[in-house]
């Protein structure tokens, strides 16, 4: 009897430790991603473009070629990249500040320009880095440093669902909410990024995948209550599911 | 022997980033530039190169990014309240040390000002523009002809420095004909690979990074002094300027772009009236060449300076004439433009004649 | 029918100590450590092995790829 490595950490990522707090699922999601690109063997033609944030570090993480781009810019900086060299993968990976509040009008025409670049998508409905304050996505009722008697839309508006409004646009190939708050999920989860990225690849188009995340810190939350908050909070707000797939199944 | 061809500035400078093997190009309509770009969207498929209106001035400057992150030959365009816009993206670049040439068709300021020629833009492209500590090479052409020349000047410098250069032309530049000659296409194999650190892709090396970041403060200082030193070498080695009739003058004129293309007017219709009177016109808006004028303004009646603004270059010529002459300004805004005549009459006022 | 054998390994070092490999652990192989590793944290410890199935989720649940997972395979 021998045994057998069935599960490792990816080569695409370096031996460098996560910056991320205990518990946030940030790191879940980077390991699927470099798992992505090792199966698909393309970590030597990728390029990651971080943005700002709690994964402002992401390019010393990745093990490809990398930049961080300028809060919001991502997909600008994405869209250079690959305009100048079509032949690499390029990648961003947003939280919800970046993404869905400073870089709404990058994020939007890179989709509708049909960029053939990649979005990792993180929406744990709060500003982490900055230490806690509303994000766009933020639930109404919820409690933030900017928030401190709860998100009220009558001052702060309502919870923006950027997948609902992306998927209207026509230049999307590939476009899905996921989770990662349970190993099911996770495995879910990667199957959508896979996808994301093979829309890119195939040269059908954008590719996003919005993903579910938690933040036990500014939840004020244990790790693991701060899973089982997301599918009581976060779920019933952000409906999970697959909202355009170009790419289809024959992989 | 290249032949000589009667074009329009914008599509001059234009076809010259074309030839200087620039393939990638982004930008958003602002006025008074919008031929340029336009002429770049013909002109990028025939070449085999990309041409993309973007959806602002940042997210422009941050295709810019991202494509000079590659090591191509990358360009832009705007007008002033654009440039204001991409200055974010500016400082990001310098700091991550990233070449490229932005092109500023400088228009009437402060806001929306309005959109005919002027200098306002002297500052913000001088003394750095965005935010933290950088430079950036400022060349200032004042005829097509030199326009298509120091857009050849302008890809090379900022591949040699890794630094954004300036091309800062105004409305004048941007809309008169005149005869130019092109140079040559530049080979494409000639131009500059940045092999050693440009965004390729990890083929069996270590990965690249490309950033303007660093968390650590001790790392981030020795980024900064590193910067300054290449900010020294550039200001040891590039300065530029054209001395125009200044061996027998009394009167120096100093003045940059258009203005320093009226001024010679004004230097012939004086030499006409016997005043002795010559001109001093920086290239390199910065570096700028405070030695040189130092040097040349010594022992003369005065030093006038025009501008198209409130006397945003007056501060560089003060800071090199120091106490060796007497310094006038004549200024106009708002995109006004001076005719050599009203030069003529401001410098004799200031003469006493 | 025959149960499967797994085993894992826990860079105990890497782990942060938040609990997510246990929470998720079918067969409670894992709990946290009574020592500390160099950052502070209690870090996971795969106290109960022989109860591992290789189901490998508390590698896909851990944030930090803290763990290596094995399965035993019949050899000849």
């Amino acid at each position: 009897m021998a045994m057998q490595i069935i599960q490792k950490k990816p080569e695409s990522l370096t031996d460098k430790e996560f910056t991320y707090c205990p518990g946030c699922t940030h790191g879940i999601t980077h390991r699927l991603v470099a798992e992505v690109l090792d199966e698909l063997g393309i970590r030597e033609k990728t390029v990651t473009v971080g943005p700002v944030g709690c994964s402002v570090f992401a390019y010393q993480f990745f093990n490809t070629d990398a930049t961080v781009a300028a809060h919001g810019r991502a997909p600008a900086v994405a869209t250079g990249i690959k305009r100048a060299r079509p032949d690499l993968c390029v990648f961003t990976y947003q939280g919800d500040g970046d993404l869905a509040a400073i870089g709404t009008a990058e994020i939007m025409h890179a989709a509708n320009r049909g960029e053939k670049i990649t979005t990792i998508f993180i929406n744990n409905a709060i500003y982490g880095m900055t230490g806690g304050q509303m994000a766009p996505t933020t639930l109404l009722g919820m409690k933030t440093t900017t928030t401190p008697y709860g998100r009220n839309s009558n001052n702060d508006g309502y919870p923006i669902h950027v997948s609902e409004i992306i998927k209207e646009t026509k230049g999307v190939a590939y476009l899905a909410r996921v989770k990662v708050n349970t190993p099911q999920d996770v495995q879910k989860a990667k199957k959508a990024i896979k996808k994301a990225f093979l829309a890119q690849l195939k040269g059908i188009g954008f590719g996003m995948v919005e993903v579910l995340s938690t933040c036990p810190t500014n939840w004020g939350l244990d790790p693991v209550a701060a899973l089982k908050w997301l599918d009581e909070h976060m779920v019933p707000e952000y409906p999970l599911g697959v909202f355009v797939d170009k790419v289809g199944d024959e992989q | 022997m290249a032949e000589r061809v009667l074009v329009k500035g914008t599509e001059a400078i234009g076809e010259a980033a074309v030839r200087a093997g620039c393939r990638l190009f982004f930008g958003y309509p602002i006025t008074p530039q919008n031929e340029l770009p336009e002429y770049m969207s013909k002109r990028m498929p025939e070449v085999g190169g990309s041409f993309l209106q973007t959806e602002s001035e940042v997210a422009t400057i941050n295709m810019v990014y991202g494509a000079a992150c590659t090591g191509r030959r990358v360009m832009t365009s705007t007008s002033s309240p654009g440039f204001s816009l991409m200055q974010e993206g500016v400082s990001y670049m310098a700091g991550a040390e990233l070449p490229a040439v932005l092109v500023n068709v400088v228009r009437g300021g402060p806001g929306l000002g309005d959109i005919q020629p002027a200098q306002g833009d002297y500052w913000q492209a001088t003394k750095g523009g965005g935010h933290g500590d950088y430079k950036l090479i400022v060349l200032a052409p004042s005829t097509l002809q030199e326009a298509v020349d120091l857009i050849g000047l302008a890809f090379d410098l900022a591949d040699e420095y890794r630094n954004p250069v300036i091309v800062l032309a105004d409305g004048v530049i941007g809309q008169i004909m005149e005869p130019v000659t092109f140079p040559e296409f530049r080979d494409p194999d000639t131009l500059p690979k940045h092999d050693s650190w440009a965004l390729q892709g990890a083929v069996g090396r270590e990965k690249h990074v490309v950033t303007s970041f660093d968390i650590d403060p001790v790392v981030l200082e020795k980024m900064n002094f590193e910067l300054v030193d290449k900010f020294e070498r550039i200001e040891s080695k590039e300065k530029r300027w054209e001395e125009y009739k200044l061996d027998d003058a009394d009167v120096v004129i100093t003045s940059f772009g258009t203005i320093g293309r009226i001024s010679k007017s004004v230097v012939e219709k004086a030499r006409e009236e016997g005043i002795k009177v010559g001109l001093f016109r920086p290239i390199t808006l910065w570096p700028f060449p405070y030695e040189r004028l130092e040097e040349i303004v010594k022992g003369k009646k005065l030093v006038l300076d025009v501008e198209m603004n409130m006397g945003q270059m007056l501060e560089d010529v003060k800071l090199a004439v120091k106490d060796n002459a007497p310094i006038a300004f004549y200024k106009r805004m708002g995109g006004m433009v001076p005719t050599p005549e009203e030069i003529l009459n401001a410098l004799k006022m200031e003469l006493g004649r | 029918m025959p149960k499967v054998k797994g085993m894992i390994e826990i860079n105990q070092e890497r782990c942060k100590g938040c609990g997510l490999c246990i929470s998720v652990c079918p067969t409670k192989v894992i709990e946290f450590s009574d020592s500390f590793n160099s950052k502070g944290y209690h870090p996971a410890e795969a106290k109960a092995m022989d109860k591992c199935i290789a189901c490998s989720f508390c590698y896909h649940i851990c944030p930090d790829v803290c763990i290596t997972v094995y399965r035993e395979i019949e050899s000849a």
